[in-house]
């Protein structure tokens, strides 16, 4: 027919048009995103109650129970991730429409990651306080978090494509993701404690850099396939 | 079916090939085999639960069937999913708005997914009967409101192939009316057209029927 009075849209329409629906429905619907923020802050600051006001004991620990909320927080927010546009068929229309799905799976994760980890890293430096962490360790703490929870949007991307149609899929989830997890924590704690005793700690930092970069060069691809499998 | 009988490749658009899909222990449909032109509706027809949104959903390309092959253009569908996509809108079951957007809102996220019409919005949505409630969110307007909001989507998009499940749903005589309206100047224009209702159709125009049991 008349294609010619039509304008196609870029690749780059495709992925803005997805993240800034996603941030619009989350501005509009705020408890999605204040749920698993307070979960981070109630856990990571009710350890320093706990284990009492000893600077060095909670030098010690800061960066591993900061690191553990952080993760587990963002393992909570994972699951709505496909569910909302599976249940209202925004999922078939991205999964129909002419732009390449592992973009729109990228974008997916980009907006995940804006709502549920931008937050967390924000407010990370007031948990660290309440861990008596110096400045430089907030710093290394910032950047680990920022690389760490944005892989982790992108790799739990897949398991939330897998799990979509399962009733219960958030603890299948939650397994399927962990394993994949794991280095992020491993080395972002690891990272974090070596600033915290003033070693140098790029080579972790450097780590979870090159595994961000590998998340966003090949999650999108696996999240596109497991959306297609899920959904038929 | 201008010429039955005569093989008229380039007029030829969508076509299904000896397709059988089974569901658990059940066959939904098995050989079975349609071509579709320009102009013309293929109408798949059949009581709850026969498979026709499965059927539906397997020309759409959702789901890949067990036996058989679509075509579009000539060339499996599975072969060329974005060219494919570029020239097809798609109408479900579940309409594809977020509740908590506005009207507005959910159609200019639309835009960056598909290739929109050039022309302005407003004469669609005057037409659609929505002109009025585009500030509202999705989620407040009533059933048959929101049915005509994806309507628009029909308008918007310049597609040749149009699919729809239960176009009829929810909606009143006057936008049961519309719809007719609307697939007829679709085919009229020389688009082409697969729905699946169990409403009778009266449209004027060359009509192909696959009845599922």
């Amino acid at each position: 027919m008349n294609a010619g009075n039509s304008t196609a849209p870029s690749l780059f329409d495709g992925l803005s048009a997805i993240v800034r629906r996603d941030v619009l429905l989350a501005w509009k619907r705020p408890g999605d995103v204040l749920n698993p923020l307070f979960f981070f802050v109630i856990v990571s600051s009710l350890f320093p109650l706990a284990i009492g006001p000893d600077a060095e004991q909670l030098r010690l620990l800061g960066p591993g129970v900061v690191w553990v909320a952080a993760l587990l927080a963002t393992l909570l927010s994972l699951n709505s991730l496909f569910l909302g546009d599976f249940e209202d068929g925004s999922l078939e229309q991205l999964l129909l429409s002419p732009q390449p799905l592992p973009l729109l799976a990228l974008a997916k994760s980009m907006a995940h990651w804006l709502i549920g980890g931008l937050p967390l890293v924000v407010v990370a430096p007031l948990i660290a306080i309440s861990f008596q962490m110096s400045v430089d360790t907030i710093g290394a703490m910032l950047l680990t978090l920022s690389l760490g929870t944005l892989s982790l949007s992108l790799l739990g991307a897949i398991g939330a494509a897998l799990t979509i149609g399962l009733n219960r899929g958030n603890a299948l989830l939650s397994l399927l993701i962990l394993p994949l997890a794991v280095p992020i924590l491993i080395f972002g704690t690891r990272t974090v404690s070596l600033a915290a005793t003033g070693d140098a700690y790029s080579a972790g930092a450097y780590f979870l850099g090159a595994y961000c970069m590998l998340a966003v060069t090949l999650a999108p691809f696996a999240t596109a396939v497991a959306l297609r499998i899920s959904n038929e | 079916m201008s010429s039955p009988g005569k093989s008229c490749i380039p007029a030829q658009r969508l076509a299904g090939r000896d397709l059988g899909l089974i569901r658990g222990e059940r066959v939904l449909f098995r050989d079975l085999n349609f071509d579709l032109a320009a102009g013309q509706l293929l109408l798949i027809e059949g009581p709850n639960g026969s498979g026709k949104t499965s059927l539906l959903r397997v020309i759409v390309g959702l789901v890949q069937p067990q036996d058989g092959t679509i075509t579009w253009r000539g060339a499996d569908i599975a072969k060329q999913r974005q060219a494919y996509h570029d020239e097809l809108v798609w109408l479900g079951h579940r309409l594809g708005f977020k509740g908590d957007l506005t009207v507005a809102e959910n159609l200019r996220a639309e835009a960056g997914l598909r290739r929109m019409s050039a022309a302005p919005d407003l004469p669609v949505f005057e037409q659609l009967g929505i002109a009025a409630l585009t500030g509202l969110p999705f989620r407040v307007l009533s059933a048959g409101q929101q049915r005509r909001v994806a309507l628009a989507r029909l308008l918007r998009v310049k597609a040749v192939l149009w699919l729809m499940d239960e176009p009829f749903t929810n909606l009143d005589a006057g936008g049961q009316a519309l719809v007719t309206k609307l697939l007829q100047a679709h085919l009229a224009g020389g688009g082409t057209a697969v729905v699946a209702t169990h409403h009778e159709l009266n449209i004027d125009a060359s009509v192909q029927r696959i009845r599922l049991i």
